[in-house]
């Protein structure tokens, strides 16, 4: 019998290393995905990654591309750098929320609106995960983290922060998206942006922006499952999925 | 190019476009923004880039982007701003990555005031940020040095793959003086594919990673002693003046505009028979320590002349070992030392 191969490693994924992610961590998919999606372009060679603090700051160990670490928010500043000098390459930041949506905030917000042709992917799992669970700009009121212990309390924490819609009032960048990893169906329709998202720069056509709702089933204290299973049930309604821009 | 009478921070500006410098990232403060208002009309017509950035702290990581993909990348700042731009450094000294920075140096701590000074001399050469990096600090006295410096600042930077700095005082960029830039030519410089982003291809398909996270604490210790290595391979770099030193019984220590005032008072007092010359550090990272001993050894004083409130001082007093007695006088900032207070001051240590 002919032996037919379905499913292997992507080409751009490093060889031989097992990722640090907690079991059902949201981040291998995403990773997954983007390796997927720079074998499908073929720009495994063009491609540089900025990594940021958090999480993922290890990711550059992954990943078989050039990739540079980014202090704590400022990748998109960093990655501006090297677009800028190297416009023939496609340059990507991969943030957490509390990357981007707390300390990075003003960098983010200046790339996008100087139109960077950049790609940002931005993982939003409600809580800073790496340092050990605490509360987010992203953290849904009532939740529980390690600094809001009684529960995110919007009297005196604010409302939980909509990166999407924030970065959408802004006349200059060209795609933003929400998506999410947390089902098989999800995934897919994760995949087609994030891949939009890396087009839209070959294309030379501007920012691009990508949130992946994501999960942290250890410091959200609940099996994989049940995270994926709360990503959906209560980060969908407060994070809505759909297209906020698409260079109209 | 011919002498032409330029302020000087259009002078290191233009000095850097004839370096090669294509690309600069900054954000505006005073006294320095003539070189960004310089760049951003310069550069986009020789096909490079000028990004007005959001902040400081966002423009050093554009330094740093730049800069990893091997590119000669330049950013300018004062006091203030070097601060913001601290742990930006901290990183591109971590990671290995070439940038040159020039800080024109206004008085301090905090907002502190607009006019001249140099009390940023141990934010620039004992860090500022974290960690055990260093720079290369280079600090010019004319407008004419400040543009050799700056040239020379971009191929130091891409020799050690360090970041550099120039240290000069608000006087330097606000004054005008007659300069010559010449054109520029780096020669025998590593290349950058072997490390630097972008060069996958180059490279045979072998990825580059650039990075100061080490969180096995063997290995975190193994780059802290590569980059020692490193900086003790610096210290060739170091350059001084030592102006009128002959048979000089007191020796005075000035760097930048304050060893340029200092030299004015050293010839008054030559005329009057008084025996005093003039060590100048041009390089404050690595700082000449060797040269002071040896001119210091067996004098009568050695006087230390700032526009801080004697930062350099400390760095002296380690050079002198004890040879001598070293004594200080300076000004916090925006008020220069003035030829006949130095005067006074060597003359009372007679």
């Amino acid at each position: 019998m002919k032996e037919v191969k379905i499913y292997e490693r992507p080409k751009s994924w490093a060889k031989d290393v097992h990722t640090h992610y907690c079991p059902g961590c949201g981040h291998g998919i995403t990773h997954r995905l983007i390796c997927e999606i720079i074998d499908e372009l073929g720009i495994q060679d063009d491609t540089i990654g900025t990594a940021p603090v958090g999480c993922a700051a290890l990711m550059y160990d992954y990943f078989d591309i050039d990739f540079c670490e980014a202090a704590h928010g400022r990748a998109p500043a960093l990655a501006t750098g090297i677009k800028r000098t190297r416009p023939d390459k496609i340059v990507f930041t991969y943030q957490g929320d509390g990357d981007l949506a707390s300390i990075g905030t003003a960098e983010i917000i200046h790339a996008a609106n100087r139109g960077e042709k950049l790609t940002t992917i931005f993982i939003n799992n409600a809580i800073y995960g790496m340092t050990g669970g605490q509360m987010a700009p992203t953290t849904l009121i009532g939740q529980k983290t390690t600094t809001s212990p009684f529960g995110r309390d919007p009297e005196l924490a604010g409302y939980p922060m909509r990166m999407c819609e924030l970065l959408a009032t802004l006349e200059t960048p060209g795609f933003i998206t929400r998506v999410t990893v947390a089902k098989p169906k999800y995934i897919i329709e994760a995949k087609k942006a994030i891949k939009q998202a890396f087009v839209n720069q070959i294309e030379g056509r501007g920012y691009s922006f990508v949130e992946v709702l994501s999960n942290c089933p250890t410091n959200w204290g609940m099996t994989p499952v049940q995270s994926f299973e709360w990503t959906e049930s209560a980060m969908i309604p407060h994070y809505p999925l759909g297209v906020f821009k698409n260079f109209e | 190019m011919a002498r032409v009478l330029m302020k000087g921070t259009e002078a290191i500006a233009e000095a850097a476009i004839q370096a090669g410098c294509k690309y600069f990232f900054g954000y505006p403060i005073t006294p320095q923004n003539e070189i960004p208002e310089y760049m951003s009309g310069k550069l986009p017509k020789i096909g490079g880039a000028y990004v007005q950035a959001e902040s400081e702290l966002a423009a050093i990581n554009m330094v740093m982007g730049g800069g990893a993909t091997g590119t000669k990348i330049m950013t300018t700042s004062s006091s203030p701003g070097i601060s913001l731009m601290s742990e930006g450094i901290s990183y591109i000294a971590g990671c290995e990555i070439p940038a040159v920075i020039v800080n024109v140096m206004r008085g301090g701590p905090g907002l502190g005031g607009i006019l001249p000074s140099q009390a940023d001399y141990m934010q620039a050469t004992k860090g500022g940020g974290n960690g055990d990096y260093r720079l290369l600090v280079l600090a010019p006295s004319t407008l004419q040095e400040a543009v050799e410096l700056t040239q020379m600042a971009f191929d130091l930077a891409q020799q050690y793959r360090n970041p550099v700095m120039i240290l000069a005082d608000g006087f330097m960029g606000q004054m005008m003086e007659a300069v010559e830039i010449k054109e520029h030519i780096s020669e025998n410089l590593p290349p950058r594919e072997p490390w630097a982003l972008g060069c996958m291809k180059e490279r045979g398909g072998k990825r580059a990673i650039l990075k100061s996270l080490y969180l096995n604490p063997e290995d975190l210790e193994r780059h802290n002693i590569e980059l020692q290595k490193k900086y003790r391979e610096m210290e060739k770099e170091v350059r001084f003046e030592a102006y009128r030193c002959d048979g000089a019984e007191i020796l005075l220590c000035a760097f930048g505009t304050t060893a340029r005032i200092a030299r004015s008072a050293i010839n008054n007092l030559r005329n009057e028979g008084i025996k005093v010359g003039m060590l100048r550090p041009i390089t404050l990272y690595p700082f000449p320590k060797e040269k002071i001993r040896e001119l210091a050894t067996g004098l009568k004083g050695v006087l230390v002349v700032e526009m801080n409130m004697g930062q350099m001082v400390e760095d002296v007093e380690a050079a002198v070992c004890g040879k001598a007695p070293v004594s200080f006088f300076g000004h916090a900032g925006g008020i220069a030392p003035s030829v006949k207070e130095i005067e006074e001051q060597i003359r009372a240590i007679l």
